[in-house]
């Protein structure tokens, strides 16, 4: 043990020794530019040996759904396209007696084009212009064949995406359906939930972590605060801060992300104010880390190893680091309980972990512990919007098999 | 107003990211890049507030020589020496000709970023093929039917992922060696559950968003 | 003592795998005396634990790290079945025609290197191979990094060197773009605007090869390598369901699972899935790389965990007539 307590720092200091000597020592190799031969590419179409076949039946009409900067334009394949054709050049000007200017192009065997740099309300011509150019020299054997001018066309913004409308369909439907019962839970009433373990274990954890005097740890995931299962996950937080608090056990939440680490140590520090021990919160309880995922991983691994905390939380988005955290936690002999919506990682958390909230049961989590009536009438409200969701799959394959197409409810675009 | 003012804002910003999904006419078309825009910026500034408050308690761990005081001089340490090889690269870079940035190759910092940083990360990573052989010596045990289903479905898309599968079936028909029954058991029966799975998250999520926009939801403002 | 053996005996394996570069080949035989010794070992350890002897994790781990080296000194060639998934991304990118434009997205970094840049580096040998240029982006910082590796790669095979591919004509690498999956989006308008300039700072319109792209209707196919967010999932939701350009993908195993269903509903156009996937690959273009020796030891490393999968549950049976289950 002696020998451990010198030899570690020893080799720490050897090593960051090292990497300060390999710095320095790093000899940076010129900085390689490679330097481009801008080749000169001449656009303006040559006289051909033998003429090649025009597009026909240009269109160019406006793209639907847009802001108006788009226009789509198609033609027809000559019928040299497959044997002669190297590219099709679509060429566009404000006025029908031009100038004309490339705006793109397309290789054989594509007929359509998008152009996404129109202005909205502007009057465009467009030609398109078939291209021969085997050696891709300009010159030898090339040929073009220009097809008629199509215009004016004009792009206009639309104030609604029609392709959309399912999508909006489905928003009101469940939305109205979680406000619905949220507000219908105000007026009373007793609403059921199912037992879901993984939480109700979240305070035998708790106790557990009391009665060793060990720390519990809670790791509040990976992701920033713009991501739902971090904000579910600081929802818990709160509830588990005030458990801690209760209990007088020492909550530590090791973040990834700043912004987190704002919102994560107010949230605690209001719960310890919230049981009246104000005094008895650290600043330190809530502490940033690394941005970095394994540099974080690392870090809780390290803490973990040292500290032997008896309890660990995972709540929040998590990706590759989930079983090195849920693994050593299980060596450390901590019981551990997880929570995610990212589904690869959630086979992780069942094998490595005491207990695992599945996706869903994350975001219900917070509901679950405070049992609020208006957050449990949202779960009512996510539940029927879920039965409709298994009707609609069951309606779609019954029409599916009769062969009528129904996609356009679920396609989103 | 300390709790009124972020939940109107909250509101307000939910009830336009919502809106702009489905008017693609000028401006609502711009919402989402702005709005994004704006919060990689608010990121990037915070990201002081972490590092600060990173430095700030490691040194008062050193100070107080709490218990493993000498990681918190790695931190330190490791910090300020990317910092002062990026700073003086992107100095040096920038006032070369042509100039080029403390992040391009053959830089002290790309150096410390290829030859550190980069194999610790992929060592961190490469745990995960030890810590999944045990976690599934502990974990996949016959104890009842569900962990049996689970214990040979486990094994099956094991042994038929990698070649051995098919040399081990070989002598069985085609659809039963076992590339093939791992491509249906992930297939029809994991995709089937992994979509039941995502449909309900993204229920939650609606539901979750809903309880934050209007106000419902206040913990992460208040505790 | 006892703690550090098991991990001065991997340490050193692993350093010679590492530095070996073939010097030190087992024979066909050998390789075969050796497999089943460690076969036997696994043996002993099932009769231990049938004892009721607790195996340590320690053990575990030995076991999966012999397992992961030993391939590395072996010359076993195991036979390898092209799937369907693969073989239709194979089949889609032989059907460009010479000097189509592929939009190669490298959205990962080096710690599942082992796993995608293999698929890239026959990606991308390939390509060069059969004329097609190669529009280099990435959504993850390091991964215009990891395609330089594969151009390297690439380069040093004869037949391609012969060819010379031009940097700016034949391929080209704009870098890496901040705003995941808004960079997707804005590429649908725009390459200029998300890539102004390519990762050596020369300007987009300096580049011969990016001459006449604007957007996703100028690029005949999209192949992404990912290991994460952002990756497969958004650039099928926005480059194929917004912008209708087809795009093939290479995800690492635990993410292939997730995106399976886009390739059941026909929104991605083959899928190489993991390990195994990069070694189909490099089958099916013909490209030999370092996928088959990975996935060599990967099958090990499955055998092994297959195999103490057993052995726990035989313990656990055993254990539970004695009432004492061994556990870790």
């Amino acid at each position: 043990m002696r020998v451990a307590k010198f030899t570690t720092p020893l080799a720490i200091t050897a090593f960051l020794m090292v990497v300060l000597f390999g710095a320095l020592q790093a000899q940076p190799d010129a900085i390689q530019r490679d330097s481009l031969e801008v080749a000169t590419d001449s656009l303006s179409p040559m006289p051909a040996v033998a003429p090649l076949v025009k597009p026909v039946n240009p269109s160019a009409e406006d793209t639907p759904n847009d802001a108006g900067n788009s226009m789509d334009i198609a033609w027809e394949l000559g019928s040299d396209d497959a044997a002669r054709v190297t590219k099709y050049q679509v060429m566009r000007s404000e006025s029908p007696d031009g100038p004309y200017e490339v705006v793109g192009e397309t290789t054989q065997g594509q007929s359509k084009f998008t152009d996404n740099t129109v202005a909205a309300g502007v009057d465009y011509y467009y030609r398109i212009v078939a291209v021969s150019d085997p050696l891709g020299d300009g010159v030898t054997n090339f040929a073009s064949a220009e097809s008629d001018i199509i215009g004016p066309a004009v792009s206009t913004g639309q104030w609604f995406n029609t392709r959309r409308l399912n999508v909006l369909l489905w928003t009101l439907v469940l939305s109205g359906s979680v406000i619905f019962y949220i507000y219908r839970a105000k007026g009373g009433g007793n609403l059921y939930i199912r037992k879901i373990a993984g939480i109700d274990a979240i305070d035998e954890a708790i106790g557990r972590a009391t009665e060793m005097g060990r720390k519990v740890f809670y790791v509040p995931g990976i992701n920033d605060m713009d991501d739902v299962q971090t904000l579910a996950s600081i929802a818990i937080l709160g509830r588990v801060a005030r458990l801690a608090a209760e209990s007088d056990t020492y909550l530590e939440v090791p973040v990834s992300k700043s912004l987190v680490l704002i919102t994560a140590r107010e949230t605690v520090k209001e719960a310890y104010s919230k049981v009246g021990r104000p005094d008895s919160f650290r600043e330190e309880q809530v502490h940033y880390v690394t941005d970095d995922q394994f540099g974080y991983a690392a870090a809780i691994d390290g803490m973990v190893v040292r500290q032997k905390p008896a309890t660990m939380i995972y709540m929040g988005a998590f990706y590759a680091e989930s079983l090195i955290l849920a693994e050593t936690g299980n060596a450390a002999g901590a019981i551990q309980i997880a929570g995610t919506a990212q589904p690869a990682q959630l086979p992780f958390f069942v094998a490595a972990c005491d207990y695992t909230l599945i996706g869903e049961e994350l975001f219900a989590a917070s509901a679950y512990l405070a049992r609020e009536p208006m957050l449990l009438g949202s779960l009512k409200g996510q539940d029927i919007g879920k039965a409709l969701f298994l009707a609609s799959i069951v309606l779609g394959t019954i029409l599916q098999l009769l062969g009528l197409d129904f996609q356009w409810l679920l396609r989103v675009s | 107003m300390k709790r009124e003012i972020p939940l109107i804002i909250t509101f307000v910003a939910g009830c336009v990211f919502v809106i702009q999904y489905f008017i693609p006419h000028w401006p609502f078309n711009e919402f989402e890049q702005v709005f994004t825009d704006w919060f990689s910026i608010v990121q990037a500034f915070a990201i002081w507030l972490g590092a600060l408050s990173l430095l700030k308690f490691s040194m008062l761990k050193i100070q107080r020589r709490q218990k493993d005081w000498y990681m918190s001089v790695i931190i330190i340490v490791g910090f300020a020496v990317m910092v002062a090889y990026g700073a003086y690269d992107g100095f040096v870079g920038m006032n070369a000709n042509p100039a080029y940035s403390f992040r391009d190759p053959g830089t002290h910092f790309d150096w410390l970023y290829q030859n550190i940083y980069t194999p610790l990360t992929s060592t961190m990573f490469a745990l995960l093929a030890f810590f999944v052989a045990s976690a599934s010596y502990r974990a996949f045990r016959a104890r009842n039917f569900q962990a049996t289903l689970l214990l040979i479905a486990g094994i099956l898309v094991m042994i038929g992922r990698v070649p051995v599968g098919d040399l081990i079936t070989q002598f069985l028909p085609e659809s039963y060696r076992a590339a093939n029954l791992a491509d249906w058991i992930m297939n029809p029966l994991n995709a089937t559950g992994q979509r039941a799975i995502m449909i309900g998250i993204a229920l939650g999520t609606v539901s979750t968003s809903l309880r934050i926009i209007l106000g419902i939801e206040r913990s992460h403002l208040e505790g | 003592m006892k703690k550090i053996v098991p991990v001065i005996v991997l340490a050193l394996l692993f350093a010679i795998a590492l530095f070996n570069d073939s010097a030190l080949e087992l024979s066909p035989t050998w390789s075969w005396v050796v497999t089943i010794l460690l076969g036997l070992a696994m043996v002993v350890v099932l009769i231990l634990s049938m004892t009721g002897k607790m195996i340590e994790r320690r053990i575990v781990f030995l076991f999966v790290g012999i397992s992961l080296v030993l391939p590395f000194f072996m010359n076993f060639t195991m036979p390898l079945n092209v799937s369907p998934v693969v073989q239709t991304l194979y089949d889609a990118l032989n059907k460009l025609p010479k000097g189509s434009k592929v939009l190669a997205s490298f959205d990962y970094d080096p710690p599942s290197a082992p796993e995608l840049q293999p698929m890239a580096d026959a990606f991308v040998k390939w390509a060069f191979r059969n004329d097609i240029k190669v529009i280099i982006v990435g959504l993850w910082p390091q991964g215009p990094l990891q395609a330089n590796l594969s151009v390297e790669a690439a380069m040093a095979d004869p037949e391609i060197a012969a060819k010379n591919p031009k940097y700016g004509v034949d391929y080209v690498n704009l870098g890496f773009q901040t705003g995941n999956e808004f960079v997707i989006q804005g590429m649908g308008t725009s390459f200029r605007a998300k890539f102004p300039t390519d990762l050596y700072n020369t300007p987009y319109d300096s580049i011969p090869l990016m001459r006449g792209v604007e957007n996703f209707s100028n690029i005949d196919f999209v192949m992404n390598l990912s290991s994460g967010y952002p990756g497969t999932v958004e650039w099928v939701q926005i480059a194929v369901d917004r912008f209708g350009v087809p795009v093939g993908a290479g995800n690492t195993a635990v993410q292939a699972p997730q995106v399976y269903p886009y390739v059941e509903s026909g929104q991605l156009t083959g899928l190489l899935g993991g390990m195994s996937g990069a070694a189909e690959f490099e089958k099916a273009t013909g490209e030999a790389g370092q996928a088959n020796t990975f996935l060599l030891s990967q099958s090990f490393a499955h055998l092994v965990v297959v195999g103490f999968i057993l052995i726990g549950n035989v313990a656990l049976f055993i254990g539970q007539n004695r009432r004492r289950a061994p556990l870790v």
